[in-house]
């Protein structure tokens, strides 16, 4: 196995291109063909939803916890303007700068000024989800500010230009050999010396003098607190701390459905966030930020990006009140077996299912198809959100937009025509051996055989059930089948 | 008690023994079964892609068989899932909730409802590890769930126990998904059959010499991945075990 995960390139994500629709089945075959790779993901994965489930029957109130948590975030979101109006009005008077985007493109310019008004040229930033979304390292570098990523997962693929695969652990689909690889082309390690505490030393080297000269440091924002106007990071590397601390700067981007009331309520989400996530009971950090330091400049960049689109729409609203846990990855065995780069987004797996078409249902539209509806993301999720129904949901309203493969709506038509039609039907599944033919309608139907191509077909019977009961149930009075 | 007896489709055609299991097992319990000649499918194959248009005149005929009946039974927590749940692309007139209020997976019928005691017909010495389908567990709640916080139980394994000779063995992901996933199994046909290969090495593993499940829909899949790795596992329906016409 260490062999095999010595030797077997690393399988990279989807293809690309542009706007056309992301094939998920295609990388997620490639994934599944790097055997060692797909393995160790899988149980990295599955060993940290073991870390949960064992977290979860240490509390006896997590059922009630989880109701809670869903409760605060639905009633939050009924009254999102009040709240995010709340936090503003206590964010300035702790003398934080607070700034609205409508979008990505609202969200990096109103960043770059920020930096270009303190003639910053270099950036720390810890790991932050909406950060990817909106394409803020590419918009800075485009604008001649150097950014570096301060998560040590997060900067392994950014030295491998390469998206997160994961919102929690962002390099989980890497061995250590792919890392070791990686850092000799970038930072110039020892070749061959894959020892995991070695890499992550050299790292941590190679990426402090960029913290120590750094002329701006930017978080993300777990939590928002309205009564106090505060940010709440969690992180168990300490980066956000050093982002947030070591230049005079300190710039929060995060989404406006990360705000909770009060902080009475930010203790049922820390209770449930590294439970959830890596089954832990708390991340390592929990930095509560309430100000800018002393000498020092914060500004908090509340971004709506199709948030509130999605707040109009109660089959999708639920989808807001998502913490980004990565629990439903976790758990999801579709993404265990296709790797987070798969998807060809920002956000993977069940909750980027339901996210991602939401951006763009053309791009998106294969997505909410890799799942198998088992309803495992939505028994995880710490917030209660009603994963497997939404992604169902969306398969609906990708039906509606017209955004349906061919396959599917040639096959679906045929279905429903031939299953409204008894006696059509009867006539299809009675051919014997040439049932294969008809089984197809959802089993083979043009596609080259599947079903066949890894698995064995089962054998036809010689009679289907209905013909049996005509025989014994009905003296062979039925109709022709 | 008149109960109206369906048949899912793929069971209609590839596996009709477990439909005969079913009826003659209802019977044994003075249950007066009947089989609307006219039924084809519930309508999931559609619905779960999305398709609630194609799926309307099959939930309608689906109606039309099964309103009469006091109960609807069939021997599938899938069908009775979409059924209960997800019957949505019709008026929802009143038998249209008579029906969907009234179906009951085969599991759910014998242990809620008829709440049977004993199978002394059959006999079943064997080591068993019982699949659980995603609706069934999840949505028909036919047992506790290992992503929640809740006091173990398994309406299959109720029944199951009652039978002489049986002996439980379980898997390490007791309820990961097997990846048929209805027409996942075709159109992610990649992730599907790796999804069941892991599948069938727990079973393997967990020295399991039966797979039992209230749907075949799952046993297909894994018993073609099973064949095609050369393993020698054997999968039967709840029903051909508790009607004793597999031993």
């Amino acid at each position: 196995m260490n062999h095999l995960l010595q030797e077997e390139e690393q399988p990279r994500g989807a293809k690309i291109r542009g706007r056309h629709p992301v094939d998920q089945l295609e990388a997620a075959n490639r994934f599944i063909a790097a055997t060692a790779h797909e393995m160790m993901h899988d149980n990295r994965l599955w060993d940290l939803r073991k870390k949960r489930d064992a977290q979860m029957h240490a509390i006896p109130e997590w059922e009630e916890l989880r109701q809670l948590a869903s409760d605060i975030k639905s009633h939050t979101l009924d009254h999102l303007a009040d709240y995010l109006e709340e936090f503003e009005h206590n964010a300035k008077k702790n003398g934080i700068h607070v700034h609205w985007a409508k979008d990505a493109q609202e969200s990096n310019q109103i960043i770059g000024d920020i930096l270009k008004a303190h003639q910053a040229k270099s950036l720390i930033k810890s790991k932050s989800m909406l950060g990817e979304e909106c394409g803020l390292r590419p918009y800075l570098q485009k604008e001649g500010i150097a950014v570096v990523e301060t998560d040590l997962g997060e900067r392994i693929q950014q030295l491998d230009d390469e998206d997160p695969s994961h919102v929690v652990v962002p390099a989980v689909h890497k061995t250590r050999t792919d890392v070791s690889k990686v850092f000799v082309k970038t930072l110039n390690a020892q070749p061959g010396n894959n020892d995991v505490h070695y890499l992550a030393e050299w790292q941590r080297e190679t990426t402090r003098p960029y913290i120590l000269s750094a002329d701006a440091g930017m978080t993300g924002g777990n939590f928002l607190v309205a009564e106090t106007g505060a940010v709440v990071v969690c992180t168990n590397e300490g980066n956000a701390d050093l982002s947030a601390n070591t230049p005079s700067l300190h710039i929060v981007t995060v989404g406006i459905e990360k705000i909770i009331p009060k902080m009475e309520h930010l203790a049922v989400f820390i209770r449930l966030l590294s439970r959830s996530a890596l089954g832990s009971p708390i991340t390592q950090y929990t930095s509560y930020f309430r100000g800018p330091r002393r000498g020092g400049e914060m500004h908090v960049v509340l971004v709506d990006n199709g948030r509130s689109t999605r707040l109009g729409k109660p089959n999708f609203k639920p989808g807001l009140k998502c913490i980004r846990c990565g629990a439903c990855m976790n758990t999801c065995p579709v993404f265990r077996r296709s790797g987070g780069l798969s998807y060809g987004s920002v956000y993977a797996g069940p909750i980027g299912l339901i996210l991602s078409p939401g951006y763009d249902p053309h791009k998106y539209r294969n997505l909410p198809f890799a799942s198998t509806l088992n309803g495992s993301c939505a028994n995880v999720c710490p917030v209660k959100i009603n994963l497997h129904e939404q992604i169902l949901a969306w398969r609906g309203e990708l039906a509606k937009q017209g955004e349906l493969s061919l396959s599917k709506k040639v096959i679906m038509k045929a279905l429903g025509k031939l299953y409204a039609n008894p006696k059509a039907y009867r006539q299809a599944i009675q051919m014997g051996d040439k049932i294969l033919q008809y089984l197809p309608h959802f089993v083979v139907y043009n596609r080259l055989n599947a079903w066949g191509r890894q698995r064995d077909l089962p054998e036809a019977p010689k009679k289907t059930f209905h013909s049996w009961y005509k025989k014994h149930y009905m003296n062979g009075k039925g109709d022709e089948a | 008690m008149e109960v109206g007896l369906f048949i899912p489709c793929y069971m209609d055609a590839m596996e009709p023994e477990v439909g005969i299991s079913t009826l003659k097992l209802l019977e044994r319990f003075n249950v007066k079964v009947v089989y609307p000649f006219d039924q084809t499918c519930c309508g999931q194959p559609m619905t779960n892609t999305g398709c609630e248009k194609e799926a309307s005149a099959t939930e309608a005929l689906f109606v039309k068989n099964f309103a009469k009946f006091d109960y609807i039974v069939m021997p599938s927590g899938s069908c009775t899932n979409q059924v209960r749940h997800n019957m949505n692309a019709i008026e929802q007139t009143d038998e249209v909730t008579h029906v969907r209020t009234h179906s009951y997976d085969l599991v759910e019928f014998l242990h809620d409802i008829l709440k049977v005691e004993a199978f002394p017909w059959a006999n079943f010495p064997h080591k068993v590890a019982i699949h659980y389908n995603c609706n069934a567990l999840r949505g028909l709640r036919h047992a506790s769930m290992s992503e929640r916080r809740e006091a173990f139980f398994s309406k299959p394994k109720n029944l199951l126990e009652k039978i002489k000779g049986i002996e439980f063995v379980e898997l390490q992901r007791p309820d990961e998904c097997c990846g048929f996933g209805g027409t996942f199994s075709v159109f992610e046909e990649g992730v599907s059959a790796k999804m069941g290969r892991d599948k069938v090495l727990d079973q393997r593993n967990s020295g399991a010499e039966f797979v039992i499940s209230a749907d075949s829909s799952c046993l297909m899949h894994q018993k073609g991945c099973a064949q095609r790795m050369g393993i020698p596992l054997r999968y039967a329906h709840i029903a051909q075990v508790l009607n004793g016409d597999i031993r």
